[in-house]
């Protein structure tokens, strides 16, 4: 159940909430390269990653890890012709634009897992805003958290994952820099 | 010959084993680039100090992901089957830090024919800072016959 929104904010970032957009393909088809630098990266030994006759035997064939999911959706950080940089889930950084709230940090987020993403799949995402919620004061400065998913299905149209995140996007609050660098 | 748990071994309230690393700048910047994560704060000491106000370079969110896959699988063995997993970020986690992941089994369900849910919650804390609360719901076999990974449409819902 999405929480509901403020009723103050700008009508473009009203007739946000609820709709599907952008929709995009991942950018190259999923391989194993990245899962095996993110085996190492976190020092994970599991077999039915490193093992042909296990990932076999379990799960008939070579998947991802489950918790890679976003990994496939970002962006390459240059490609040719691309004028401005590309950014993961634009949706937040729209949000932190169109409402004049240029710091954001993330605070929850939730994935459900679905079917195993394998090994040359081509998967489609699309972002969702749920909420954004009434001016608040936190430590960090004065914003608005925000409520937002992302759905991917594979080339067969299953569904493979749903994230849900919680970013809170805010100007920063001079005192409370003041506080944390110990000038005041 | 892999090792996997059986939902018959685990008991609620009962603790998982702590896992402890040390965090190496290596450790944040291998995460970043394996999560194809190539914003600043993560790689550059200059932007993550002077832009960001931060005492240096820190863990990126879906490699901390990553690595609570891999404390849960280390647990499970490899039939264990990730099916939801949700975290709250309380504090960045620096190079010299060592991260302590300290997990407890909080429920236990019935998930399909020869599978049950496991849901457990976990501490991810460096020092005396309190840094990620973790809750994941992981699918293991009842029985050694039986698989969670072969459960697909209805039977598979976390």
């Amino acid at each position: 159940m999405a929480a509901q929104s403020a009723d103050d904010l700008p009508e473009e970032v009203q007739s946000w909430i609820g709709q599907e957009r952008y929709t995009e393909k991942t950018e190259f088809p999923i391989e194993m390269g990245y899962v095996l630098t993110t085996l190492s990266a976190t020092q994970n030994g599991n077999p039915l990653y490193w093992d042909e006759k296990v990932a076999e035997e379990l799960t008939d064939g070579p998947i991802t890890l489950p918790t890679m999911v976003s990994v496939w959706f970002r962006p390459h950080d240059w490609s040719p012709g691309r004028t401005e940089p590309a950014v993961p889930l634009q949706l937040h950084f729209d949000l932190k634009d169109r409402l004049g709230l240029p710091e954001a940090v993330m605070s929850d987020n939730t994935i459900v897992f679905g079917e195993p993403i394998r090994p040359g799949d081509e998967l489609t995402t699309t972002q969702i805003l749920y909420s954004v919620s009434p001016l608040k004061k936190t430590r960090v400065g004065r914003g608005r958290f925000w409520d937002f998913g992302v759905r991917i299905v594979n080339q067969r149209g299953e569904l493979c994952a749903e994230e849900r995140y919680t970013g809170f996007g805010y100007n920063r609050d001079p005192e409370a820099d003041a506080d944390r660098e110990g000038t005041k | 010959m892999t090792t996997n748990l059986l939902l018959g071994d685990v008991k609620e309230g009962a603790e998982l084993p702590i896992l402890e690393k040390e965090v190496k700048p290596v450790t944040v910047v291998l995460g970043a680039m394996a999560s194809r994560d190539w914003r600043p704060q993560h790689h550059d000491y200059k932007f993550a100090t002077e832009n960001n106000g931060l005492q240096d370079i820190f863990m990126n969110t879906p490699n901390l992901a990553a690595w609570f896959e891999r404390y849960l699988t280390d647990w499970t063995g490899p039939k264990g089957r990730l099916g939801r997993i949700k975290f709250r970020m309380k504090d960045s986690i620096y190079p010299g830090d060592t991260m302590r992941f300290a997990g407890k089994v909080t429920g236990i369900e019935k998930a399909a024919p020869g599978v049950g849910w496991v849901d457990v919650s976990i501490e991810l804390t460096a020092g005396e800072k309190d840094c990620v609360a973790c809750e994941a719901r992981i699918a293991v076999p009842e029985t050694p016959e039986a698989n969670p990974w072969k459960l697909r449409g209805d039977d598979w819902k976390p």
